[in-house]
């Protein structure tokens, strides 16, 4: 039998029962479509929270105040309900000491009403030091970042995002104005370019000024966090056993900071999402196996229907090999189709979404169209091997005189 | 052509073993035009399931053109049903999805045959059996008589050596029934070995030779 012609006889069966037909069909497709649709809000879910991070330049080490123990209880300190020593600029400058480290940049966050002329609103201000704009990778639209500013030096020039810029400024030129930020003054210096966030904060909305007048703004010393860029990525194991030397020695000997390679918490970010996105895709095969027990038994059934048609397929010369073949292609021409159908509803459905929650990215990975192709094909192959067995043993006497 | 030997056939119903054949001698020759006749129950359906390879004996052996079928596995008997037999039956037994041309086809797309070849001889059969103009109908859209003209032509498409049919006439009215008789005499007087299982006594009075079955035994085997 040739291929061709096994292809038509299937079909023909297909086209002969189409509610039958288009209900596996359904069955498989929506299948198909939940791998789809839950593997692209998985994918989606880890572009969001990696693109918080990816702006981010590399070789990147984190400190942050505070250590989470995870070892029993905490020392006589804890009990005695003394809170973690606040990280400050003058442990930023400490690190200074430490060779391999590229750029320094301690940030410090508050929000306070800023206003120019008779305009006024609330932003959200980050004090640090000119190698923010290396370690975030921002670009400036105009004018530079924080001119002369040091860890210790702080003139009074700040940098702000577009939104501020139109929304105090409209058209007239802001640089070199002198922007009222809480009780301070200072003069602005560039207008930052890019788009995105950064540590939750919409870049275009920011203020940026110098770390040491943004603490004395907020009247309180404590870093929200630094960040040390390294020279090279094989200095980093070093750089944060130094880091926690360093600041232990000045505080006292407590070790109550954290340290944290960027590249360690993108990996491990990486990794829940790509077991968050396998568990989805594994719930929704689920649905697949379903579709393919519903082949099954409909096939089954199929079976006892066409007794006569096996038992005169057999008389006219049908091997049992034959027969086999036959109602398996029936059941891979199925699910195959159902899984092609599903496929395209999954991506249409994907890109109506895309246009409906722009905010999010819905990311169909290709891996999983493959697998929920293969796992359709499988699952139909799979189940279609009991019906398509007993079809082909049939015997025939038995089959022809079982009819009406 | 045909020879069987001692050949019995026994179901087991429950706790009993019915003997549907029992010691069966018969010999058919080449060309020959053989009814065999006999109540209900008498096992001449059982006998012709055998002729046809569909059954296999329980005891003695079946030769058929000088083969012992006795040890042929499943495929073996396939391909000569394929390549040496012809089956007719009462009820037609035509696939009702596909066209009339496509029925007859059937046969040489199980045998591998190419596209070509293949229409080839479905229009050769639609002629032998005068359906040329119906060959794009589905059975259901014939009537009693086509289709089991259909059936035929079907069954002599692969160029068998032996024709059966089981009670051909059963279901059809009687003239229909004539046109049928007298076709399928015809692909005897072409060479065919046609053997006949049936009621009808016309059919009976005309064949060559008829053998009587009671009780899974041969009572009469006349030539006439």
């Amino acid at each position: 039998m040739k291929f061709f012609d096994l292809l038509f006889l299937a079909f023909s069966t297909l086209i002969r029962y189409p509610l039958r037909t288009m209900m596996l069909l359904i069955a498989t497709s929506i299948g198909v479509m939940a791998v789809i649709l839950l593997t692209a809000v998985g994918e989606g879910a880890r572009d969001y929270i990696t693109g918080e991070f990816k702006d981010l330049g590399t070789n990147l080490i984190i400190v942050l105040p505070g250590k989470n123990e995870t070892s029993g209880g905490g020392g006589p300190a804890d009990l005695a309900g003394i809170a973690p020593r606040d990280l400050t600029v003058e442990d930023a400058i400490s690190l200074e000491q430490i060779e391999t480290i590229k750029n320094i940049a301690p940030i410090i966050i508050g929000e306070t009403p800023a206003s120019f002329g008779g305009f006024e609103r609330d932003v959200p201000v980050i004090g640090t030091t000119p190698s923010f704009l290396s370690v975030r990778r921002m670009e400036m639209r105009e004018g530079n970042f924080l001119p002369g500013v040091t860890l210790d030096r702080s003139p009074p020039v700040c940098a702000i995002g577009t939104e501020v810029e139109k929304e105090l400024f409209g058209t007239s030129r802001a640089i070199g104005q002198w922007l009222r930020v809480g009780d301070r003054r200072c003069r602005i210096t560039g207008i930052i370019d890019s788009e995105g966030r950064a540590i939750g904060i919409d870049l275009q909305k920011i203020v940026v000024m110098p770390v040491s007048l943004a603490t004395a703004l907020f009247n309180r010393p404590s870093l929200f966090r630094i960040i040390a860029e390294a020279e090279s990525r094989i200095y980093m194991d070093q750089i944060k056993k130094d880091i926690i030397r360093i600041i232990k020695k000045r505080h006292q000997g407590k070790e109550d900071i954290t340290v944290v390679r960027q590249d360690t918490v993108m990996a491990s970010f990486d990794n829940i999402f790509n077991v968050l996105t396998m568990a989805l895709a594994s719930i929704a095969s689920i649905s697949l196996f379903v579709a393919g027990i519903l082949i099954m038994n409909v096939m089954l059934v199929a079976v006892s229907q066409r007794q006569s048609e096996i038992g005169l397929l057999k008389a006219i010369g049908a091997k049992n090999r034959q027969i086999n073949k036959l109602f398996l292609t029936e059941a891979i021409l199925l699910s195959g189709s159902g899984a092609i159908l599903g496929l395209i509803l999954g991506h249409s459905i994907t890109q109506v979404l895309k246009v409906a929650f722009p905010t999010f990215n819905f990311l169909p990975p290709t891996w999983a169209s493959v697998v929920s192709l293969i796992v359709a094909l499988v699952c139909g192959a799979l189940f279609g091997l009991i019906p398509a067995r007993r079809a082909s043993k049939l015997d025939p006497v038995m089959a022809l005189t079982g009819e009406k | 052509m045909i020879q069987l030997k001692n050949l019995s056939r026994e179901f087991q119903v429950g706790n009993q073993v019915v003997h549907a054949l029992d010691n069966i001698d018969l010999e058919i020759a080449e060309k020959d035009y053989v009814s065999i006749m006999g109540v209900s129950g008498c096992g001449k359906t059982t006998l012709l399931n055998i002729l046809g390879l569909l059954d296999t004996p329980s005891s003695g052996d079946y030769i058929l053109s000088g083969i012992n079928t006795s040890q042929m596995n499943d495929d073996e008997m396939a391909k000569i049903r394929s390549t040496k037999i012809g089956f007719i039956f009462q009820s037609f037994h035509l696939i009702p999805r596909l066209t009339a041309a496509e029925n007859i086809e059937i046969p040489m797309i199980l045998a591998g045959m190419s596209k070509q070849v293949r229409s080839e001889k479905v229009n050769k059969a639609l002629a032998r059996v005068n359906l040329t103009d119906r060959s794009d109908h589905r059975p259901e859209q014939l009537s009693g008589g086509q289709r089991q003209r259909v059936a035929i032509a079907r069954s002599i498409v692969m160029e068998p050596k032996v024709l059966l049919a089981d009670e051909p006439t059963g279901n059809l009215d009687s003239s229909s029934g004539k046109e049928i008789v007298k076709l399928i005499e015809e692909l005897n007087a072409g060479g065919l070995t046609l053997i006949v299982v049936t009621h009808d006594k016309q059919i009976g009075k005309r064949s060559n030779r008829v053998v009587r079955l009671l009780d899974g035994k041969v009572i009469s085997n006349q030539e006439q």
